[in-house]
């Protein structure tokens, strides 16, 4: 807060400073922005200024096959990688906080290690060890590999949301006669679900951008919405790209506002509870 | 209201009579309790070490793997066993090495044998091709004269080292390599020839470039989190909305969207133009400027959020005490606050040069030939020249690079809060 009585000294340094946080902040905000109008553009140069307002872009990439396949791999591959990573993500974070064994810090340590390794490592060693097997080019291949690079988003926030998590309920449940499945899915499951519905978000997003390993392990047809986009930049890069940027700015924003939803919602919690 | 549970036959109090002392009945139940959310990690567990451990487990050792002599010539190198080496060997490795390259002939493995050997000497792999074609021998010659009277080199003493030092199972050869040292005809490990000492300058390369996006990110991300700790939860909030909201957009619409900025005739062009700084537009894409620019835009958030956890948490008596006790404000700032945010900055720090190491797309998009960083090279070699020795080397070398800092890194902040990392 600026006091009425502050020294021109002070004065400066609070406006000083509020100008080049407002500098970083566009910087950080405004090259997103950017690139939305020119969906919009009616000539094939993605620049501006822009010569008038056309769909053809949002057209062309809603009717050229190779957008369409892209699109479609990627709502097949990231869902199901993301309810994949979720089911043994939320499992093993449950089994994490609650049993007690020797080596448990070593286990945690590999279970969030794809979060560490560099990406081309995972992309070179998956391509290498799928490809005797039959798994690079094909579906199952693709949603493991993204599975896995998701799990550890869900295992850490699961387990963070289960620290939160007070076990006398799932006691006074199980003393009240409930078996552990209707105890689960009527206790436990309610009270953790922010937690791993964010732990899905992130593993989500990680499938749905993800490039380097599809890169290695997709052959033509597998190709994801993000590997289009990759060759797109690489070779000729259109307004068309611009149209799908848009639209993944969108569901980022969803994305974004769901979690931030979530998250106020556990804090209202959190205050009811004291 | 309540209906009537009978809470006896649920939970069966601990029966008396049975013999079994209680605190024994306990342990058991509290074993079969630890056994049973153990089994829970398993699935997870299973997938993981499977298809994500043992690969990476079996890419690192094909960067030490050496199999084309042991496995193709295995006699060879049992009779060359006791071989003091200063002397020509017997006549049964002349032998077995002429029956063994007579078998291969034809096959996939005498290439792979004379690609081997030709890294010992270059000109071996003509002698081993050469030598094939006149193979197999008569039966009734010895061995040794055949040979010598195919290539004058199977009489030499080196040639038969040459074999002796790649037939071991494992071989540093990549590793060394990948740091441009190799080994030579004495087994001393030297400098490599200077036209083929590439890699220490890319593991440079890569340090150097992602020490200065680091420190960028520092330098910007150092004061957005500042004034974010500074203002009411509410204004925060909203300033943080433009930090969430890049951290959230995939890495190739940022990527385009740079490319739109920086290209000739992009924004940031005629800008510089309009404002009279330059009069012909500035190259700003596909070199070391362009690659900075888009890898800062991107990992800024990385950097952000670690520190303004920190920062929120910094109890601003300290700072009122310091001042009101007549520290002139800058030096209180230094001697003061800047010490309690070390922690944020090591964070953040240490994240950010992580994940900029493993890069790849951003400089395979927006760089040049000298941006490409270590990454680039690894996905070269496996897509590209198929040389997967040397991919694997290269791996190994990033992995121990990453996982060495994020040791550092865990002490810091502990495992859980990695969640902000998202893999690029």
């Amino acid at each position: 807060m600026l006091q009425p009585y502050a020294s021109p000294v002070e004065r400066a340094w609070y406006f000083g400073m509020r100008g080049l946080v407002g500098l970083i902040l566009a910087f950080l905000f405004l090259p997103i922005l950017v690139i939305v109008p020119l969906s919009f553009n009616a000539d094939s140069f993605l620049m501006y200024p822009m010569s008038g307002f056309s769909l053809r872009w949002y057209e062309e990439f809603a009717t050229s096959p190779a957008w369409r396949q892209a699109l479609m791999n990627s709502l097949i591959v990231s869902p199901l990688a993301t309810l994949l990573a979720m089911v043994l993500g939320t499992l093993a974070s449950i089994g994490l906080v609650r049993a007690e064994f020797p080596g448990k810090a070593l286990l945690t340590a590999v279970l969030i290690s794809p979060m560490v390794v560099p990406v081309v490592v995972i992309g070179v060693a998956m391509y290498i060890f799928f490809a005797p097997l039959g798994l690079t080019g094909s579906y199952t291949g693709l949603v493991l590999a993204h599975a896995i690079l998701g799990v550890p988003f869900v295992v850490t926030t699961v387990t963070a949301t289960l620290q939160g998590f007070d076990f006398n309920l799932v006691r006074a449940a199980s003393s009240l006669g409930a078996n552990p499945i209707t105890t689960f899915f009527r206790v436990t499951l309610p009270m953790v679900a922010p937690g791993i519905i964010s732990g899905g978000l992130f593993a989500f997003a990680t499938s749905f951008d993800e490039v380097v390993v599809t890169l290695f392990l997709a052959s033509p047809e597998q190709a994801t919405l993000p590997r289009q986009m990759f060759a797109g930049i690489r070779e000729n890069i259109s307004p068309t790209i611009a149209a799908v940027a848009t639209i993944l700015i969108v569901l980022s924003t969803l994305m974004l506002m769901t979690l931030e939803w979530l998250r106020r919602r556990a804090e209202r919690m959190r205050g009811a509870r004291r | 209201m309540s209906t009537a549970v009978d809470t006896s036959a649920a939970v069966p109090l601990p029966a008396e009579g049975d013999g079994t002392p209680l605190k024994k009945r306990l342990r058991r139940a509290e074993r079969r309790r630890n056994l049973l959310f153990g089994a829970l990690i398993l699935p997870l567990a299973l997938v993981v070490l499977v298809a994500f451990i043992w690969p990476i487990g079996s890419l690192l050792t094909i960067g030490v793997d050496n199999p084309e002599i042991h496995d193709n010539l295995p006699r060879t190198l049992a009779a060359l066993e006791d071989w003091n080496g200063s002397a020509p060997p017997a006549e049964a490795a002349f032998r077995a090495l002429a029956d063994e390259l007579a078998a291969a002939k034809g096959s996939p493995a005498i290439a792979a044998i004379a690609k081997r050997l030709n890294r010992e000497n270059a000109g071996y792999r003509s002698l081993v091709m050469k030598t094939a074609r006149k193979l197999p021998l008569d039966a009734a010659v010895p061995a040794r004269e055949a040979l010598v009277a195919i290539d004058a080199q199977w009489g030499e003493l080196a040639t038969w080292q040459a074999i002796h030092r790649a037939g071991g199972a494992l071989t540093p050869f990549y590793l060394l390599a990948a740091i441009d040292r190799v080994i030579d005809a004495d087994g001393n490990i030297v400098a490599a020839p200077e036209d083929e000492r590439i890699y220490v300058d890319v593991l440079l390369r890569t340090f150097w470039m992602s020490l200065i996006v680091t420190v960028c990110c520092l330098t910007l991300g150092f004061s957005v989190a500042y004034l974010m700790a500074s203002l009411s939860t509410r204004h925060s909030n909203m300033l943080m909305i433009f930090v969430l909201l890049p951290f959230w957009t995939s890495v190739l619409v940022r990527v385009a969207a740079w490319i739109v900025l920086l290209q000739n005739e992009g924004l940031v062009n005629r800008l510089l133009m309009w404002l009279g700084l330059t009069d012909s537009p500035l190259q700003l894409l596909f070199n070391r400027f362009g690659v900075y620019v888009a890898m800062v835009h991107i990992l800024l958030p990385f950097m952000v959020l670690p520190l303004y956890s920190v920062m929120k948490g910094i109890s601003p008596v300290y700072m009122r005490a310091a001042l009101s006790l007549g520290c002139p404000p800058f030096r209180s700032f230094w001697k003061i606050y800047f010490p309690q945010t070390l922690p944020g900055i090591g964070a953040g720090g240490l994240l950010v040069f992580i994940m900029c190491m493993g890069y790849y797309i951003t400089p395979a998009l927006l760089g040049g030939p000298k941006e490409q960083m270590l990454s680039y090279f690894i996905a070269f070699y496996t897509n590209q020249t198929i040389n997967w020795g040397m991919a694997a080397a290269l791996s190994a070398v990033l992995l121990a690079a990453t996982l060495l800092l994020y040791m550092v890194y865990a002490r810091y902040l502990g495992p859980t809060r990695v969640k902000y990392m998202k893999a690029r």
